[in-house]
């Protein structure tokens, strides 16, 4: 496996409110970084500086204007940026992952299956990717009488931690967190740095936005300042 | 995976008249993937479903279809006991009002059951298993097998006419507002399901709606119509999280928070 999974290249961003008269809002100009395997790098900067969608980029959630997002997959390299749909639901199921803020609940679907979904999906066998499932919430301390309960109706911490057992389940060699703990007490806080850490043993790439700075601190290898991309920066 | 497409749509267009039905619409759709054609009333979405389920023929363009042998057929060029053939086997087309793609004066089990034998399954008590087993997949107790649809309600119509159209295991099912007009309650339920199904039989679906939730739980790719052409399309996360066109701006600041 090569050592740097994710290479983003003066990556530019901006949204045009067509509906406000097509007002052009910058975001972000001339992203670039790179992201090694067994690290965690986090995005930092003020509220507004860009870094959702730098994340949202890189997932292939947010179109990209310019720039190149090169992601080692399939043994290949391939530019996310302007890969087609179908080459950004392969990487998405095999190469990045993607843990975001809030929990999308389908309608009755246990959370037990909500985080096993994700193996299954990848071909894996139903019991074994709930076993696996069990064991995630468990240490993420998510009380057993919910297991077998939609998440909809669930406070939101729990819904978090359903959350993340959902991303931390998969082998991604990329992951994205998009503050994973931002409702999560002391303790499971804690939970989510332990497995942050097991991901950057096994070689995965973690890039995130924490804005507790415990957990930051903890976990980060290195920060990268958003406020360096600034979209009127550049062009000043 | 295999990395050739199910169906290959190429400037497909449809006029009424001098009226826009559908203009230059291509894509190609490939096995276990879910479509999302939206757009308004009158936007071409169901005149584009209709010509590519062969319901209608479009005024020039292309669309061709693989062959469970391999083999490419342009649709438009076969016969039309071909396409029948088709749309019986390895197609399946759910309507918005389960009426019309039931046959409401036969019992649940026959409805199911008629499809079976349309492709040659004569054996009594193995197609009743199969409906059986069917209706249970779709969430109808086995004991109403012997009513008739017209007892039943919306939605177990609705679920009904699903359990008809996937019982020959089609590859590609068109789906037209296949929540509309039911409950919240209703809908969600048949969504849950759809989106089940789908995944556990690995079908290509091209799913008609006006509804951008229906939209966002089913399908992966999405194309936005507007008079009749497709002003935008992309991953289904990405048309609606980061929406470019105008008219997608619009549709999509539409939704109402609940």
């Amino acid at each position: 496996m090569m050592a740097t999974p994710l290479v983003v290249s003066d990556v530019a961003k901006s949204f045009t409110m067509h509906l406000r008269d097509g007002v052009r809002l910058p975001v972000v100009a001339g992203v670039s970084f790179a992201i090694r395997a067994g690290e965690c790098a986090v995005l930092g900067g003020p509220s507004g500086a860009g870094k959702s969608s730098i994340l949202k980029m890189l997932y292939g959630n947010y179109a990209v204007d310019e720039g190149q997002i090169i992601v080692q997959h399939g043994g290949g390299l391939i530019d996310l940026a302007t890969a087609s749909p179908r080459t950004v639901l392969s990487v998405r199921r095999h190469t990045i992952g993607y843990v975001s803020q809030f929990l999308r609940t389908v309608p009755r679907v246990s959370a037990l299956d909500v985080v096993a979904e994700p193996l299954v999906e990848r071909g894996k066998d139903r019991e074994a990717a709930r076993k696996k499932a069990r064991a995630l919430l468990a240490q993420l301390n998510l009380p057993e009488k919910l297991w077998a309960l939609p998440p909809a109706t669930f406070s939101g911490g729990e819904q978090q931690r359903v959350n993340i057992a959902r991303g931390f389940i998969t082998e991604h060699p990329i992951l994205l967190l998009d503050e994973p703990t931002a409702s999560l007490d002391a303790r499971n806080r804690d939970v989510v740095v332990e497995l942050i850490s097991a991901k950057k043993a096994a070689g995965v790439a973690l890039l995130g936005i924490f804005h507790d700075l415990d957990v930051r601190d903890a976990v980060a290898d290195r920060v990268i300042d958003v406020t360096a991309f600034a979209a009127g920066k550049i062009a000043a | 995976m295999t990395d050739e497409p199910l169906l290959r749509v190429s400037a497909l267009s449809k006029f009424y008249g001098s009226r826009v039905g559908c203009e230059n619409v291509t894509f190609d759709l490939w096995p276990g993937e879910v479509l999302a054609v939206v757009g308004e009333s009158g936007s071409g979405k169901t005149t584009l479903l209709n010509c590519l389920s062969t319901r209608l023929l479009p005024s020039s363009g292309t669309a061709s279809y693989r062959m469970r042998d391999g083999q490419w057929r342009e649709l438009y060029r076969m016969s039309e006991a071909e396409r029948r053939f088709l749309m019986r086997t390895d197609w399946g087309f759910v309507h918005q009002n389960p009426a019309d793609g039931l046959r409401m004066t036969v019992s649940a089990g026959a409805n199911v059951g008629e499809r079976l034998m349309a492709v040659g399954d004569r054996h009594y008590g193995r197609i009743r298993a199969t409906a059986v087993d069917w209706l249970s997949r779709v969430e109808i107790d086995e004991d109403r097998i012997d009513d008739e649809p017209r007892a039943f309600s919306g939605g177990m119509r609705q679920r009904l006419q699903i359990a008809r159209n996937l019982v020959t295991g089609p590859r590609l099912v068109f789906m037209d507002e296949p929540t509309g007009g039911l409950d919240v309650s209703v809908q969600a339920r048949l969504l849950d399901l759809l989106r089940g199904l789908v995944t556990d039989l690995g079908l290509a679906a091209i799913v008609v709606t006006h509804d951008l939730a229906v939209a966002r739980l089913l399908s992966q790719r999405m194309m936005v119509m507007k008079d009749g052409r497709v002003v935008e399309s992309g991953l289904t996360d990405r048309v609606l999280d980061d929406p470019r066109a105008p008219y997608t701006q619009l549709l999509v600041s539409s939704i109402l928070q609940v």
